[in-house]
């Protein structure tokens, strides 16, 4: 269906497996991800980048996938919560606090809870400021996580059943 | 019992849900599935005139669109809201008039953009006030309360009382949103229909199902595996599951409705607006002659919902002259429908914070004014309590949170432009169950397998049921297996009113306490089918107790007001609650958080606007409906006492889903009136509000 | 969504090229707001000329002390650029202040300032708006508008600019930088954004075809104090109520150089000039503060339902003036 004018041979590397796809211009990567390569463990929580449900990484930044157009990402890297770990059997260390703090209930907010995390931690010792740091601190410094920072900084992933203090306790867990 | 229950099991579909391999309705990639999207109505009353769906249909890749002219016909519903396509009405704006089928989601939206609908529009009503002259008092409110109840003589009680509160309260609509939007996946084989659903229990769909579609239930199969929460909104079928099932018979092909998040408001329900009317009369030494809570709401042109919020006065608080009483008018706007603790949530709001002005007016401890006012019999209906322990959750949450340490004057703490302020209130929640069917299954590897249709929509029903059956069969948790969410299972009732684990958990217990009769009777290697046992609890779960049965608690909230900004922040929430025996202390503290995060969303950022012009939610996407993130949350305690109450159930339960968000919202207002000094009688408390209500910051 | 084409283009003039020969083309950067506006019907290009990838990725400093922001910057790497942070503070806080991580890390430097309003009718293709569809009459005017304009709006549009970031720029008096057909250009960041008057379906000063490359902070303005306050309905990733920024230098116990900008009050990031100059050589009072924000929005006409955003701003302004004086003159903050 479409013109060739409105479809485009994209690459992208997706878990580490690169795939090859003809897609549709107005395909976002979420849709990719999920219609396309089976990959539902990001969700559509909103489609508009209002929920964070959707959070993947792309190129280790973590992003909303249900606003990027797939042909844009031609040769980026991109990570979901079914490739964290690699090849590994074991549950990424996030995903384990998770479970032990039951940092989630309905779960459709957990993989972009999780990805967000995974990006937020990087950001952070990457010394990416946020709403809530003292903007005394030098720049180029790692942050140091406290709670408020998490909050501030996972604010991007909303939780409807409410387990909000459970998560900011499960990513604590991570950090130290 | 053994150790089992009470435990804090891990949930079971845990591994699943944190690696993503968990499927929602929307993910099962049938072969040849394809994607539809609806189309709203424009206007708010009226009717389609004709549909041009020319340019819809020239979209590459759109194979059909449905129309009331074209759409599969459907048996008349009980609940109206599910006649989709049916015929050209337009009850409310927001009303799917179409639906678009197409290969991809891309092509289904295209072609959902470019369908072309006439309309005759007639002139709409959908502004709810005070003295709107279509007001009714209904026979029942929801949850087949009764419209009024009237003892005494509550009009001159009032006027013959020493200390007298008078006090009108409005909850704005509100908005379940779930994350998961409402989605079906259907098809039809053999002249069998096949769905996933995202419902709160799959065997309430499959009964509508088979109405609609004039099938025997044998020949439907719902599943409902994993949910991304419901709230309510899920608690019956939604037009999104009965859509997918019209679509998959037009085109023969499996058919995904996933509604966009904006069009929810519309067509899954929403929690009401309610204005309240209360006055309190009490003696000066607190004692309450006269309570009366009249509640003035809306519902919509094709269903009668009464959010039943004047009835928590008929439980709360002795006071011998009494009224409470709902009034309600149709108006054009979208049907209102459960939304978590429906009635209590937005009643305990109003009436928490009337009491907490009462104890004002009297000068009294507002823990102390609940406390004497404890009724020895459930007051409108005389019966006595199976258990009933407020008092005792306002006292443990006092001493917990440091009550005693409270300057009760308000506007008496400060630290530089924040005012600090903290608040009480009770919280309480009627005990519900219904009567649920069980299977459990020795198995000749040693383990066991326990069926029900269950739903999980995140409560951990799966881990609490299996924890039931483990204590019943005596057994380790590890050799129990669980299969919830679907019409293959046993039956059993929805997810819905707090009911669940008892309802299930019933049916659960009976079954496995059975089969462990029957293996005790045993001898010998088990046969290779295993052994079974079933239950079934109709009759007993659902007899009529002589009890007044409900959850108590108690909730404290410290909130910080910005005098500059108006915004609040909650620092601090607390809750403690006697909710009979807690099953799975780890699940448990998550469902009395969640709904106390919920309650703190009620109370400082949640709201939608009815649009009088156009007739919608004006506040119809996650951007403007604003769910509190992340930050919005600060710490948040949940206790419990040890409840021994026998007249529940075999385990001894009480509901714990809702009545977390039950009273929250009374208790951070009245922590911003101790702040500020100012009482807010309108939620949510956002900024412009708030700022508007404090003293202007004068010329310095 | 209408099928459209897309061109990933390598330079600037490539962009502005493919930009030309694709009529109804938009550039697309970061997405944030025009995906999201593609989804909803609002914005239906028939070409996307992708300029993510063009050289304008970089935070420079130039020969005379400012700093030269590239158009596709992520508003997460400006945030947390060093200079940025040590020389314009502001800069810093009000991109942090907005929209969340994820959309922080995909939004650019260019595509901040081109985002459209949030405006709940300008979203809904079913509804009146003069900015999407000019002529069509606004909703919101008789509508629910608490989060709308109370400065510069017009009987035709009443919407306002909802980017944090624009604020702080037209404080710290940054310049677009914009290259097009004509030729390159800048236009001062407080101009970048027009009020609506009868023409609301234009929000900025950009010409057909023109790109934005960068934005210039200049010199003047690099180290001076500055910051950013924004207050919204929930605590974090909400559009703002009102918003300022503030760049505050004190000389010899008097106010020497002053800007402020006024966020979600308009149509655009609302350089408050009558304030500024009534607190120009005054001693940095609060009550010099209040007169000078109470003068500059006596202008302001609140409609039916946003009369708290006058209140609001004051409150905001007045304390953040008083936060860097206090700052300044080494006392406590209070």
């Amino acid at each position: 269906m479409g013109n060739d004018q409105h479809r485009s041979e994209t690459t992208l590397r997706v878990n580490g497996k690169p795939h090859t796809l003809t897609v549709d211009h107005r395909r976002v990567l979420l849709d990719l991800l999920r219609e396309d390569l089976d990959l539902t463990g990001a969700k559509k929580g909103c489609d508009h980048g209002q929920c964070g449900a959707c959070t993947v990484l792309v190129d280790g930044r973590r992003v909303n996938s249900c606003l990027l157009f797939a042909v844009a990402l031609d040769g980026c890297e991109v990570t979901t919560v079914e490739g964290l770990t690699g090849d590994a059997e074991e549950p990424h260390p996030l995903q384990r606090a998770f479970l032990e703090r039951d940092a989630f209930q309905c779960g459709y907010c957990t993989p972009g809870q999780i990805c967000s995390a995974a990006g937020m931690l990087a950001e952070a010792a990457a010394g990416h400021p946020s709403h809530v740091t003292d903007p005394a601190t030098p720049p180029g410094t790692p942050v140091t996580l406290d709670r408020m920072e998490i909050r501030e900084r996972l604010s991007g992933n909303l939780c409807r059943c409410g387990a909000y203090p459970r998560i900011a306790e499960a990513v604590e867990d991570v950090i130290e | 019992m053994t150790g089992t229950t009470g435990a804090p099991a891990e949930r079971r579909e845990g591994r699943e849900k944190v690696g993503g391999t968990a499927r929602y309705a929307a993910e099962f990639p049938l072969p040849g599935r394809v994607q539809a999207w609806p189309v709203p109505a424009a206007v708010a009353r009226g009717r389609v005139t004709g549909i041009d769906t020319a340019a819809a249909l020239a979209v590459p890749g759109v194979l059909d669109v449905l129309t009331h002219e074209n759409a599969p016909r459907l048996a008349e519903p009980d609940d109206a809201t599910l006649a989709v396509l049916q015929d050209p009405r337009v009850p409310h704006r927001g009303w799917f008039v179409a639906l678009v089928v197409a290969e991809t989601l891309e092509a289904a939206r295209a072609g959902a953009a470019a369908v072309r609908v006439g309309y005759e529009a007639g002139k709409h009503d959908v502004v709810l006030t005070p003295s709107h002259p279509g007001l009714y008092v209904p026979e029942e409110a929801s949850a087949g309360q009764p419209g009024v109840r009237e003892q005494g003589d509550p009009d001159g009680a009032f006027e013959n009382s020493a200390v007298r509160v008078d006090v009108a309260y409005r909850v704005p609509p509100l908005h379940n949103h779930p994350m998961e939007p409402h989605a079906s996946t259907a098809r039809w084989e053999d002249g069998r229909l096949l769905v996933h659903t995202s419902s709160q229990g799959a065997h309430t769909v499959r009964a509508v199902l088979a109405g609609l579609f004039g099938l025997p239930e044998e020949r439907i199969v719902v599943t409902a595996e994993h949910v991304g929460g419901g709230f309510g909104s899920k608690g019956t079928p939604r037009p999104d599951v009965v859509l997918a099932a019209m679509a998959a018979r037009h085109t023969g092909r499996p058919v995904t409705v996933a509604f966009p998040r904006r069009y929810l408001p519309a067509v899954v329900g929403h929690r009401a607006p309610t204005l309240h009317r209360l006055r309190l009369g009490a003696d000066a030494d607190g004692r309450l002659s006269c309570l009366t809570h009249e509640v003035t709401t809306h519902t919509s042109r094709v269903k009668e919902f009464v959010e039943h919020a004047a009835v928590p006065a008929r439980i709360m608080y002795a006071a011998p002259h009494r009224r409470t009483l709902h009034r309600v008018a149709a108006l054009d706007v979208p049907s209102p429908s459960w939304m978590r603790a429906p009635g209590e949530a937005p009643g305990m709001y109003a009436l928490e914070s009337a009491v907490d002005e009462l104890a004002g007016e009297l000068g009294m401890d507002p823990i102390e004014l609940r406390v004497r006012n404890e009724p020895d019999v459930e007051p409108d209906s005389g019966r006595p309590f199976s258990s009933r322990h407020l008092a005792e959750c306002l006292r443990e949450g006092a001493r917990r949170f440091g009550w005693d340490r409270r300057d009760p004057r308000p506007r008496s703490r400060r630290d530089g432009p924040l005012l600090l302020g903290t608040g009480v209130a009770a919280a309480t929640y009627p005990v519900l169950v219904g009567p649920s069917t069980a299977e459990a299954r020795a198995l000749s590897d040693g383990t066991f397998a326990v069926r029900t249709d269950a739903t999980d929509i995140g409560t951990g029903a799966r881990t609490v049921l299996a924890q039931v059956a483990a204590d019943a069969l005596e057994v380790p948790l590890e050799r129990v297996r669980i299969e919830v969410g679907s019409t293959e299972l046993p039956s059993a009732p929805l997810a819905g009113g707090s009911s669940g684990t008892a309802s299930w958990g019933w049916a659960v217990h009976e079954a496995c306490a059975r089969l462990t009769h029957r293996l005790a009777g045993h001898t010998g290697p088990l046969p290779l089918q295993g052994i079974d046992a079933h239950a079934d609890t109709t009759g007993t779960a659902d007899a009529e107790s002589a009890y007044a049965r409900h959850a108590f608690g108690a909730h404290f909230a410290e909130v910080a007001v910005d005098t500059a900004s108006g915004e609040v922040r909650v620092a601090r929430l607390l809750g403690v609650y006697a909710a009979g025996r807690i099953l799975n202390a780890r699940t448990a503290r998550s469902q009395f958080v969640g709904g106390m995060t919920m309650g703190l969303g009620m109370a400082l950022t949640e709201g939608s606007t009815m649009d009088a012009a156009f007739g919608d939610f004006v506040e119809s996407d996650l951007a403007s409906y604003h769910v509190p993130v992340h930050a919005d949350v600060a710490e948040i305690e949940a206790h419990w006492l040890d409840e021994d109450d026998s007249r529940l159930n075999p385990m001894g339960s009480k509901g714990i889903g809702e009545i977390g968000i039950v009273g929250t919202a009374a208790a951070i207002g009245n922590a911003v009136h101790h702040a500020t000094g100012v009482r807010f009688r309108e939620l949510p408390l956002t900024p412009d509000r708030v700022l508007a209500g404090l003293p202007a910051r004068g010329t310095s | 969504m209408k099928e459209f084409a897309y061109v990933r283009a390598g330079s600037v003039e490539e962009a502005t090229t493919a930009y030309a020969s694709h009529p109804g083309a938009r550039y697309l950067a970061g997405g944030t707001n025009l995906v999201d506006l593609m989804k909803l019907g609002v914005e239906t290009p028939a070409a996307l000329v992708d300029v993510t990838r063009l050289p304008l990725d970089a935070v420079e400093e130039l020969p005379d002390g400012g700093l030269r922001i590239g158009a596709t910057v992520r508003n997460s790497d400006l945030a947390a650029h060093p200079l940025v942070r040590d020389r314009y503070p502001a800069l810093s806080q009000a991109v942090l202040a907005g929209a969340s991580g994820q959309l922080r890390n995909a939004a650019t430097t260019g595509g901040n300032l081109l985002q459209r309003t949030r405006c709940p009718y300008f979203q809904d293709l079913s509804k009146p708006c003069n900015k999407r569809e000019p002529g069509s009459g606004c909703g919101a005017r008789d509508g629910v508008h608490r989060d709308h304009a109370v400065l510069g709006h017009s009987a035709h549009c009443i919407a306002t600019h909802p980017s944090d970031m624009a604020v702080a720029l037209a404080a710290l008096d940054g310049r677009v930088e914009l290259s097009g057909p004509d030729g390159a250009r800048s236009v001062a960041a407080a101009d970048f954004h027009r009020l609506p008057g009868d023409r609301p379906e234009r929000d900025t000063e950009i010409r057909p075809g023109e790109l934005i490359t960068g934005v210039v902070l200049p010199a003047a303005t690099a180290g001076l104090p500055s910051a950013y306050r924004k207050a919204r309905d929930r605590a974090s990733y909400a559009f703002a109520l009102a918003s300022v920024a503030v760049v505050l230098r004190l000389r010899d116990g008097v106010t020497d150089r002053v800007a402020i900008a006024f966020g979600a009050l308009a149509h655009r990031p609302w350089r408050a000039r009558r304030a500024e100059e009534a607190l120009t050589g005054a001693a940095p009072t609060a009550a010099a503060f209040e007169h000078a924000v109470d003068l500059e929005l006596s202008a302001a006409r609140p409609l039916r339902d946003n009369g708290y955003k006058v209140p609001l701003a004051r409150n905001l302004a007045v304390d953040v003036l008083s936060r860097l004086t206090d700052t300044a003159l080494g006392r406590r903050a209070s």
